[in-house]
């Protein structure tokens, strides 16, 4: 099955393989900090110097830090929308009598489903009627609402592995249920909380098709649209778009390489539980 | 159990989830329904009943029948690609020794980036000019996106290169379940790579991919930022999926009847495929 002899050599070349596979993202990484004059000559690969004035242009003369905050704020506020309305649910699930329980979860699961586009005109309808358009909350109740499925999914399975028997004990000292709760049942799911945490944040950060429908100004428009709308007069801004989307792109970074552990575990327990 | 007591906790937690829900996804998922037998040109306050019209403008639309197409070989072109690329780099993952974690984030960074600074991304590589894919191929002058024949090819790769580490994950880390002994048992009765590969590897992994293909499947078919910001549907309609017809339709041209007529079919195809999916899993006794 797997080659025996000499695994570092072929350990470097699974490595080598793979950082070729990311190369499209290390060439806009390139691009974004390459002289202006040098963007539409190719030969040479590399350029003759390395310049920060793309990141300077998009982060003073373009919307693109408001709108980096506006993909944060409303990542952030999504993100612990959904989870106390999933935290809840999913406890209500796995602990508790529900009446109609599986046609419910058998909904939910349905919902992690759903094509936005087909919720999207009503959506809009409904936020122009209600004032949400171009606001954050309109776009933190659209996103919670997607991610939210797949957080109760995830939640319930993590909280049904527990043992019930944790939760009796701790009745039976005289806990009560909501101190059962916070300090049993809290800190064994809390791994499973930080996975589905930085799904829902990944997912709304990344979200466009609702943030390009419900936003119109920079008081909201997230920093996929900003991007997808960035400004070019004459010719396309090549380098101020790819120091552009470095920047949109630094959130997802940092998850894979600095959280990766929490967003496997999440990735895999949605699929495997399924 | 003794958490028991009060059959109202149980209702009370779930409600507000379940309330949100209602509000956000069931009921706008109901209006579009309802949408989509209208007449609704909202510039020119029009709002008619119309009954199947739309649907019937549908029928007769060769658009439509062509984003039908154009969504369906991308589904399925795309998907089948990611299934047999996915596959191969879990194998060559699941021999990995050392380095893992750094393998990971490079196979994961693809897909964790929003979908449209993959577009941007794959826009400039793909640029006639100064692109990065021309370079490649020493000094080509071939205008990928511009080409009918090739725009719908470069989109796929782009939707191949973002969501195949997905798949590869997916199968990575059922390899990883795979007990070794069973390989050198395989090995001691004479079994050689390919047959161990064939009789072992590929049907354990078999729920793991068709769980794989579901997910993909229906991402495919509901996919609209990659194809909207890379090639707008274009040239000449040749990337225009559903999703995109529909969004066109419904913000570009203000058609909002015929818009959600659109959106409809698209949820239909959706929610058969799953339907269809789960059938399948149950009958191979997968479904927990």
């Amino acid at each position: 099955m797997r080659g025996r002899p000499r695994p570092t050599l072929r350990d470097a070349a699974v490595l080598l393989g793979l950082a070729v596979y990311a190369l499209p993202f290390f060439w806009q990484v390139l691009t974004s900090l390459k002289p202006e004059a040098e963007l539409m000559r190719l030969p040479p690969l590399l350029p003759s110097r390395l310049t920060w004035e793309h990141y300077q242009v998009v982060l003073e003369r373009s919307l693109m830090l408001r709108a980096l905050l506006n993909s944060l704020g409303v990542g952030l506020l999504t993100t612990g929308l959904a989870l106390a309305l999933g935290l809840a649910a999913a406890y209500g699930f796995a602990r508790f009598p529900v009446p109609g329980k599986g046609p419910l979860l058998l909904a939910i699961v349905a919902g992690t489903a759903f094509p936005q586009i087909a919720t999207v005109s009503p959506l809009y309808l409904l936020m122009r009627a209600l004032g949400l358009r171009d606001t954050w909350l309109g776009l933190i109740l659209a996103n919670t609402s997607f991610a939210l499925p797949l957080v109760v999914w995830l939640l319930a399975g993590f909280i049904r592995d527990l043992p019930v028997a944790l939760e009796e004990a701790a009745a039976v000292d005289g806990a009560g249920r909501l101190q059962t709760f916070q300090w049993v049942v809290l800190p064994l799911v809390a791994p499973g909380l930080a996975s589905a945490a930085l799904l829902t944040f990944l997912f709304s950060w990344n979200e466009f098709l609702f943030a390009y429908t419900f936003t119109a100004t920079e008081a909201s428009r997230t920093a996929p649209v900003a991007l997808a709308l960035f400004p070019g007069v004459f010719e396309v801004p090549w380098g101020d778009i790819a120091a552009a989307s470095i920047l949109a792109s630094l959130p997802p970074i940092a998850v894979v390489v600095g959280l990766q552990r929490f967003l496997v575990r999440g990735l895999v327990a949605g699929a495997l539980r399924e | 159990m003794s958490l028991r007591a009060a059959p109202r906790t149980g209702l009370l937690l779930v409600a507000p989830a379940l309330l949100l829900l209602a509000a956000v996804t069931a009921y706008p998922a109901l209006w579009v329904l309802w949408l989509s037998l209208q007449r609704r040109v909202p510039i020119f306050g029009i709002a008619q009943f119309e009954g199947a019209g739309n649907y019937l403008f549908l029928a007769g639309d060769p658009r439509f029948w062509s984003a039908t197409r154009i969504t369906l070989a991308f589904t399925v072109i795309s998907v089948l690609l990611e299934l047999v690329l996915g596959l191969l780099v879990a194998l060559a993952l699941a021999g990995q020794r050392r380095g893992r974690r750094l393998a990971l984030s490079l196979l994961l960074l693809a897909w964790a980036l929003p979908g449209v600074v993959t577009a941007k991304l794959f826009e400039w590589l793909y640029n006639p000019a100064a692109g990065l894919v021309n370079y490649l191929l020493l000094g080509a002058q071939i205008n990928w996106l511009g080409d009918p024949a090739l725009a719908l090819p470069g989109l796929i790769v782009a939707d191949v290169w973002r969501t195949m580490p997905l798949v590869a994950l997916l199968c990575y880390a059922r390899l990883l379940t795979i007990p070794a002994e069973i390989y050198e048992a395989a090995r001691v009765d004479g079994a050689g790579d390919l047959a161990a590969f064939l009789r072992i590897t590929l049907p354990l992994c078999r729920s793991i991919l068709l769980i794989a293909l579901l997910f993909r499947t229906l991402d495919a078919l509901r996919a609209f930022d990659l194809m909207f910001i890379l090639t707008g549907g274009g040239p000449a309609g040749t990337t225009e999926t559903l999703t995109v017809y529909a969004y066109r339709s419904l913000f570009q041209t203000l058609h909002l009847g015929l818009g959600s007529a659109i959106a409809v079919v698209v949820f239909g195809l959706v929610m058969l495929v799953a339907w269809g999916y789960l059938r399948a899993l149950r009958r191979e006794g997968l479904t927990a």
